[in-house]
């Protein structure tokens, strides 16, 4: 995982990227009849109107509120059973089987199972979008876990470190990379599946909403959706993910 | 007093199935703050040694008394093995315990091997012998009462590798603590120990026990030095593979 410098000359091709897809939808909306495709500008307006009114900063709320119970939730079971299993011969032969299965079990599948026994609940829907996710985490941290440098744990166990500290300078760095890459590609997976979530059970967020909009066939509100939702994944990456990544990652200069 | 009393009656390794013996009835003490050296042919199962001494392996037969009871314990890997995402300054005062109580200890232990430039570095900034250095600091700066140390001046320079046994002769002097140092450098284990003890090849044991009387300082180089190891060549000609006669273990003292 390198953490690339970012150049003066990178920057002005970010916007010019931006730019020319601006110009690339408008030019296709024209071409298009308007209800099929809005242009941005009549999107733009429809998001004014949404944010103003209060309607979307709610949803996009609820639905980020549930981004965050779920992800966290992944984080930390996916997390846990990934380190028991990549540490442990045993842990990881009995399994196995199961993470097999649980990445390759339909995530429509979960939801509807969780929704049926757990009733169309808000916990029913944040366990439902966590099991989702765990299977990756847990993978991922496999992988990380069985990577650890045995010779650094012996440093620490010679210097007699205490637990906590052993766990935050020798241990933990050594997953970093790991934990990035399960919170990267868990972001995006949640992020996604919360919104089938929604749509399925909760009367609430961007999924239940853009269910909304899509049976009046109310495009220009599905994509001011998109924008926001877009918008915040944007910021999160930029304002949180690369200064953490940046962060962590300091050392490989 | 005795510091240290080792008596490791087997210790072997699976090798594709089979078993094969490191060390077999190694047996000797070292009395507190006495400087040892232990000198044998490569492969001999030095390290393994060490390993056990400093309690990280404990799959072997037989006893080891002391480690436990002599207090802070320093040890200096084959290897340096730093922490990469740590700095200069946090490898080091990681073998301190928080809060350090003295404060600058780490800092100034580092300009004493010529480190001070590179305090905030990382170590995949430095060289080969700087990390070395490195890794030596970690190890002094907690004032250990036992000091494992496994061939630590390996690939070094000459005047880098002298100035750092005179460090070390320095800490030795200051605290006294007890010093196991392995080596395979017949020269510098006459220059530095009261004692040599020269193992066989594996599975190792002891094959001669040579305490020494030499006025410090002395250098590897110097012609009392070269006198005794000259003596010492004559009378066990095989001694550097592993072979001693018994019979004339007393004449070469």
């Amino acid at each position: 995982m390198s953490v690339p410098v970012q150049r003066f000359g990178d920057v002005w091709l970010r916007w010019l990227s931006a730019l020319s897809f601006l110009v690339l939808w408008s030019a296709v909306a024209g071409l298009a009849k308007a209800p099929l495709l809005p242009g941005p500008g009549a999107v733009a307006a429809a998001l004014a109107k949404l944010v103003v009114s209060g309607q979307l900063p709610f949803d996009l709320g609820v639905t980020l509120l549930r981004v965050a119970a779920s992800f966290a939730l992944a984080m930390v079971v996916g997390s846990a059973a990934g380190i028991l299993m990549g540490k442990s011969r045993g842990v990881d032969a009995f399994f196995d089987l199961w993470l097999v299965l649980g990445l390759n079990i339909p995530a429509l599948v979960i939801i509807y199972l969780c929704y049926i026994w757990g009733g169309l609940t808000e916990v029913a829907a944040i366990v439902a979008v966590a099991l989702n996710k765990v299977p990756n985490t847990a993978t991922i941290l496999r992988e990380g876990a069985r990577a650890v440098d045995r010779e650094l744990l012996q440093v620490a166990e010679v210097l007699h470190l205490p637990p906590l500290r052993r766990l935050r300078r020798v241990y933990l760095p050594q997953l970093y990379p790991y934990l990035m890459a399960a919170t990267r590609s868990g972001l995006s997976l949640i992020w996604k599946i919360v919104l089938v979530a929604e749509f399925i059970g909760r009367s609430n967020g961007v999924g239940f909403r853009l269910n909304l909009y899509f049976q009046f066939f109310d495009i220009t509100n599905i994509l001011a959706y998109s924008a926001s939702f877009i918008a915040v994944v944007l910021a999160v990456e930029s304002w949180l993910m690369r200064p953490l990544e940046r962060r962590l990652a300091g050392w490989r200069r | 007093m005795i510091a240290l009393e080792v008596a490791v009656e087997r210790k072997a390794y699976r090798r594709e199935g089979r078993e094969v013996a490191a060390i077999s009835a190694l047996r000797f003490a070292v009395p507190a703050g006495q400087f040892a050296c232990i000198l044998g042919p490569s492969g001999c199962g030095k390290t393994t040694l060490l390993s056990i001494i400093a309690g990280l392996d404990r799959a072997y037969e037989g006893s080891v008394r002391g480690p436990a009871a002599a207090g802070r314990l320093g040890m200096v890997f084959q290897t340096p093995r730093l922490m990469p995402w740590l700095s200069v300054r946090e490898n080091v005062r990681l073998a301190l315990e928080p809060p350090p109580r003295q404060e600058g200890r780490a800092e100034e232990l580092l300009r004493d091997m010529q480190l001070g430039a590179l305090l905030d570095a990382y170590p995949t900034q430095l060289s080969g012998g700087q990390q070395r250095r490195v890794a030596l600091a970690r190890a002094f700066v907690r004032d250990p009462d036992l000091l494992l140390l496994d061939e630590p001046f390996l690939s070094l320079d000459a005047p880098t590798a002298q100035h750092l046994r005179e460090l070390l002769l320095a800490l030795w002097a200051r605290r006294r603590p007890t010093i196991l140092f392995v080596t395979h450098d017949l020269r510098e284990a006459l220059s530095l120990g009261d004692r040599v003890l020269f193992l066989s090849a594996g599975p190792a044991r002891v094959v001669l026990d040579l305490p020494l009387e030499l006025p410090r300082p002395r250098a590897p180089e110097s012609a009392a030095v070269e006198a005794l190891r000259k003596r010492l060549m004559e009378s066990y000609p095989d001694l550097l593979r592993g072979l001693a006669a018994p019979s004339s273990a007393e004449s070469a003292a």
